[in-house]
């Protein structure tokens, strides 16, 4: 049992920051902590990557005339694009956030519902915004 | 003028693509040299291109004029530029042959697809693409984690590669693992009920056109990626021998295709009520795959080729209409029979193909999922996939019935102004879309029934693909 | 049996489908388009009749239009039953066609154009049901016939129209989807074909692995859904449909809907799975006894009905279950006697239907307690209505005599005396619910003093001298098909020689 924790403490330690960062995501009310409960689950998995990329006793995947044995570097370079794929979300969220402030002045998931069941809109901030007619009933994560 | 330009040189653009894939389908079954990662090139995905490319053939030539009126002028061309994002990363996800590249090719779409949720002018949007993309991002990072663990007890991302060295390993965890994380990711991405929740108010707070091309294609490309893992990258012996996964998606997609029609008679928004339609249809694509056997396989395939073009017509119609009225309430429907004649009958065609009436696409794929379930010795998936024709037949006759017998606000009708004794009312009240917008619309359900009629056309290519799926059994 | 391969039964089907152009082109011009309708009818007619001679010289007229996949095409046969039920149907369009101008026109109806092109839908349909050779192009036809006719079981759209109209809708493509499909599905996936065989598909493939509650099984789904026939519980879309103009009514009455309904039953029964097969798992008897429990419960039903077109309504659904009953004893001449019964009721009905109609047009009477001494005022109707009445009841010298008699022979052949005292007992209910009306439109008094209080029409004394018959048009359609009704007993030739041949050949020639 130890052994299984303490032999595979890289895959505890990213489930952990998984949950962490899901947990976030799911039951936090403000849209910002929800990104940055997004940002920790995706870091976790990346952490993960990395750390099955070791091999032991290996040195980091640089030619060097000393090292006969290197670390796997196709997982970093894969985490490298993921990187750069979770930073553009992150990007196209932070700028939903911003709009989602401007139109509802207020970043609380529940609030934004509340407003959004209001018929009519009291005060449309986004440009000729269309008053939505529509209950917005279905769950939201 | 620049906005007519650019969307003439996307129409122009895309119309090359549909003839590119055309001249490439030439070869179907070759493969074309990797180039470090893979694009392969099947009957399968062969199939499904053909089916992305045309529909955002359509939906382009069709975007104009109901972009300039949802979308806010100075966004016009982004929204095109992210457009055609959209539609690379759907293509990428088809092509690709190597599973990293899958993952970006989902993020590459996905992002675009959250940008062009939030692109309208409706401030609930926002909101519907906020929830959109921390689900979309779960998701991915589910599929990514699930890669990572392939990649670790395997040491290789090429999907035929995979499908090589996995059969030594099905009784691993990890690659247990990996599935679950897959299918899961998966599910969420093509919303399979009950991870649907994203989808419906993606769909209503989308401008229309974007609510056409994501319903045509996005969860279509998500049910292609599942057929592929769950097919090219796993073989069927997995789930006969290991997991009955199989089990439980023919659990959850029955389940998903009544609840689907369920919910979509309660909705009164008929965008809302078409995306929980979605909902229903994607099941039946699940379904279909779940049965593993020829026979539902290919009226699995069939159906993304069919809900595609019905999904598509339904969605352009009330994008055409939201143009001419604002209107999207079914009740604000009464009497359009007169107003729209032709988008209201296009709207009939493939509300008629929905329920799987004979003749229209609908019916081939039922047809074909009925007997895949019967084969399978599963008779019970039928009165499922024939309560399901009900229930859809009941929330699409609702609105065929208000469009064509009840009058609008007029006055209500009598003898007198009958069309008989006085041919100018229908004439004056008549105000269909432009002809950019119908021609499109007409065509798709054109398409509805010549695939209904003709349907040995796609079923060939359908069935070719479903027997490289199940590996010739 | 020789087979002709020939296109006609593909004319036959499209002569009224293009019709529908022409009359759509022509509805702002309301003679035109009507001329595009009777053209339409007699073309269709003769087109059907020039098949006759063929049939009757114990060929077969063969048709494939297109396969959409293996094993589902679309393509006609016809056969001895089909031009049988073709005839019947085309011959009466000609006739309710004439009779709708003169509807529509008297009372000013909207939406006349809908109306016409629905109509003639509706006649393809039933000629296509008529002349498929499979089950699969029956099905199309069928649910044809279903979405075409639904607008016209709306016109009146009131919302007591649609909802009448939706209940129609709900039950004959609820069923049919849920039930018949369902059959179809199972059929297609024992049998890999669904192509009528004369000794019936599942009597082919008898001893081959299927299951006998397997066959059980889908022939119970068959029947259930095939709701245009009507067969009780499932009859109450029927009544509910009433809310259509009568030419309407007397459409779906007499020659589109429920005869589809019972020619499809019919069809199921001898050609998918055949006179033997049924025999063997006594299921024949099984549906004779369903039948017959809905002939006593519809007539008596149909006696408690003060509304006129309610009571033709019930009347109808136990006639329809004497057709469904003759086959179901699964005997030549019960197989003939019910065939013949398709024409004769259909004759019966829709002339008093057209009567029902006629007297709305030119008094605005729906209650059966209303027309006392009606006679008087109509004399031709009420005289066409007796003589359609008679028949239905199944008295001589009436067709519907004629049909009654083979049924009971059929059932000594079959060796069921229940039957037979279910049909005696339901013609003397047939004559319990009809002979009242005959006698007060001619013998009783229109003014009874106080005896009857729905006679609110009679504030007008000196109307019953009064001689104010519907429009021409009506009360020639009705006299006719009065008389064609008549003439069926004294010259049935082609229809008997048509039913004979039908029996014969389904039950393999013994």
């Amino acid at each position: 049992m130890i052994e299984l924790i303490i032999g595979k403490y890289n895959f505890w330690i990213s489930i952990t920051l998984m949950m962490i960062g899901f947990y976030a995501m799911i039951a936090k009310g403000n849209l910002i902590k929800k990104i940055i409960g997004m940002n920790i689950f995706q870091t976790a998995v990346f952490l993960f990557y990395t750390s099955i990329a070791t091999v032991k006793d290996g040195t980091a995947p640089i030619l060097w005339q000393k090292a006969n044995l290197y670390a796997n570097p196709l997982p970093h370079v894969l985490i490298l694009t993921a990187i750069v794929v979770s930073v553009s979300v992150t990007a196209v969220a932070l700028a939903l956030i911003i709009r989602i402030y401007k139109a509802y002045g207020t970043i609380e998931e529940e609030q934004i519902l509340e407003m959004a069941n209001e018929i009519p809109n009291p005060k449309p901030v986004v440009s000729e915004a269309e008053p939505s007619q529509i209950p917005n009933t279905a769950s939201q994560l | 003028m620049a906005v007519t330009f650019v969307s003439f040189l996307i129409s122009f653009a895309l119309l090359n693509r549909v003839l590119n894939t055309g001249r490439i389908s030439y070869w179907l079954g070759g493969w074309q040299p990797p180039w470090g990662i893979e694009y392969v090139l099947d009957y399968l995905n062969v199939f499904i291109l053909l089916i992305v490319s045309f529909i955002a053939f359509i939906v382009s030539l069709y975007a104009r004029r109901s972009v300039e009126k949802e979308i806010a002028e100075h966004k016009i061309t982004t929204f095109y530029s992210v457009y055609m994002l959209f539609i690379a990363g759907l293509m990428g996800m088809t092509l690709t042959g190597d599973l990293f590249n899958l993952y970006v090719f989902i993020e590459i779409s996905s992002l675009a697809a959250y940008t062009l949720i939030a692109v309208g002018r409706k401030r609930d949007a926002l909101m519907a693409s906020y929830n959109y993309l921390i689900l979309g991002t779960i998701a991915a990072t589910f599929i990514l984690l699930g890669i990572g663990y392939l990649y670790m007890v395997t040491g290789t991302l090429n999907m035929a590669d995979l499908r090589e060295r996995l059969p030594a390993l099905y009784e691993s965890n990890v690659v247990l693992t990996a599935f679950a994380f897959f299918t899961v990711g998966l599910s969420l991405k093509l919303a399979l009920f009950p991870l649907h929740t994203w989808l419906p108010n993606a769909y209503t707070h989308a401008p229309s056109v974007v609510s056409a091309i994501m319903a045509a294609t996005s969860t279509k490309v998500g049910a292609y990626v599942l057929l592929r893992i769950m097919f090219t990258v796993f073989k069927v012996e997995f789930y006969l021998e290991v997991v009955p996964v199989t089990k439980i998606l023919l659990v959850l997609s029955s389940v998903a295709i009544i609840a689907g029609s369920v919910l979509a008679i309660t909705q009164t928004n008929i965008k809302r009520m078409l995306a929980y339609s979605s909902v229903g249809q994607i099941g039946y694509i699940v379904l279909g795959a779940a049965l593993i056997n020829q026979t539902a396989m290919t009226g699995s395939l069939i159906h993304i080729l069919n809900h595609a073009i019905m999904k598509g017509a339904l969605f352009l119609v009330v994008g055409a209409v939201v143009y001419k009225t604002d209107i999207e309430d079914i009740s604000g429907l009464r009497g359009m029979g007169k107003k729209m004649p032709y988008s209201m009958a296009a709207f009939t065609i493939a509300a008629l193909s929905m329920i799987g009436v004979p003749l229209t696409v609908g019916f081939v794929s039922k047809w074909y999922i009925a007997m895949g379930a019967l084969n399978a010795g599963m008779w019970y998936f039928i009165p499922v996939i024939l309560l399901s024709s009900l229930l859809t037949a009941v929330y699409f006759w609702r609105i065929i019935e208000s469009i064509y017998f009840k009058d609008g606000e007029t006055e209500p009708r009598t003898a007198e102004n009958s069309e008989i004794h006085n041919p100018k009312s229908t004439i004056r009240n008549r105000d269909d879309a432009p002809l950019s917008m119908l021609i499109p619309t007409l065509i798709l359900a054109g398409l509805c029934i010549f695939f209904g009629i003709f349907a040995f056309l796609p079923v060939s290519i359908a069935e070719k693909a479903a027997g490289l799926l199940l590996g010739g059994l | 049996m020789e087979i002709v391969q020939s296109a006609k039964p593909l004319y036959a089907i499209a002569v009224s489908l293009i019709a529908v152009l022409f009359i759509a082109v022509s509805g702002k011009r309301p003679n035109l388009r009507e001329f595009c309708t009777i053209a339409a009818a007699v073309l269709k007619f003769s087109i059907v009749v020039s098949m006759l001679p063929t049939i009757l010289a114990g060929k077969v007229i063969e048709y494939s239009l297109l396969t959409i996949l293996p094993g589902l095409d679309i393509s006609f046969k016809v056969d001895a039953l089909g031009i049988f039920f073709a005839l019947t149907a085309s011959f009466l369009w000609i006739v309710t066609s004439f009779y709708s101008i003169g509807y529509v026109r008297s009372l000013n109806e909207h939406a006349q154009t809908r109306y016409f092109i629905f109509f003639a839908v509706a006649l393809s349909a039933t000629m296509g049901v008529a002349f498929s050779a499979n089950m699969f192009t029956t099905f199309i036809f069928y649910e044809i016939i279903t979405l075409s006719t639904f607008p016209l079981v709306a016109h009146k759209e009131t919302p007591e129209a649609m909802k009448g109209a939706r209940k129609y809708l709900i039950y004959l493509l609820g069923t049919s989807i849920a039930f018949q499909l369902f059959a179809i599905f199972l059929t297609y996936y024992a049998a890999g074909t669904l192509e009528f065989s004369n000794l019936g598909i599942f009597n082919n493939i008898r001893g081959e692995g299927v299951s006998d509650a397997f066959l059980i099984a889908t022939f119970i789904l068959f029947m259930a859904g095939t709701t245009k026939a009507a067969l009780m519980p499932l009859h109450s879309w029927l009544p509910a449909a009433m809310v259509a103009p009568t030419p309407v009514s007397a459409l779906l009455h007499a020659v589109a809907v429920v005869k589809t309904g019972v020619f499809v039953v019919v069809k199921v029964v001898l050609h998918i799975f055949g006179v033997n097969l049924l025999a063997q798992l006594g299921l024949g008897t099984a549906l004779a006894y369903f039948a017959s429990f809905t002939i006593i419960v519809a007539s008596i039903i149909a006696l408690r009905q003060d509304n006129l077109k309610a009571r033709l309504a019930y009347s109808t659904i136990s006639q329809l279950s004497y057709i469904i009953l003759g086959v179901a004893l699964l005997t030549p001449s019960g197989i003939t006697g019910s065939v013949m019964h398709i024409v004769l009721h259909a004759f019966g009905k829709i002339t008093l239907f057209f009567c029902a109609g006629a007297i709305y047009v030119a008094t605005h009477k729906t209650k059966v307690s209303e027309l006392d001494g009606i006679g008087k005022q109509m004399p031709f109707t009420m005289t066409a209505f007796t003589l359609a009445a008679v028949s239905m009841i199944g008295i001589p010298p009436l067709g519907g005599f004629l049909s009654k008699w083979y049924l009971i022979i059929g059932a000594i052949e079959a060796g069921q005396t229940p039957i037979i005292v279910v049909l005696v007992v339901s013609t003397i209910l047939n004559a319990g619910y009809f002979l009242p009306i005959v006698y007060a439109a001619f013998f009783k008094d229109p003014n009874p003093g106080g005896h009857n209080p729905n006679a609110e029409y009679s504030e007008i004394p000196n109307r019953k001298s009064q001689i104010r018959e519907a429009p021409v048009l009506m009360v020639a359609s009705l006299t006719l098909t009065a008389i064609g009704a008549l003439l069926l007993f004294f010259t049935p030739s082609v229809f008997l020689v048509l039913a004979k041949m039908i029996a014969e050949s389904v039950t393999g020639g013994n």
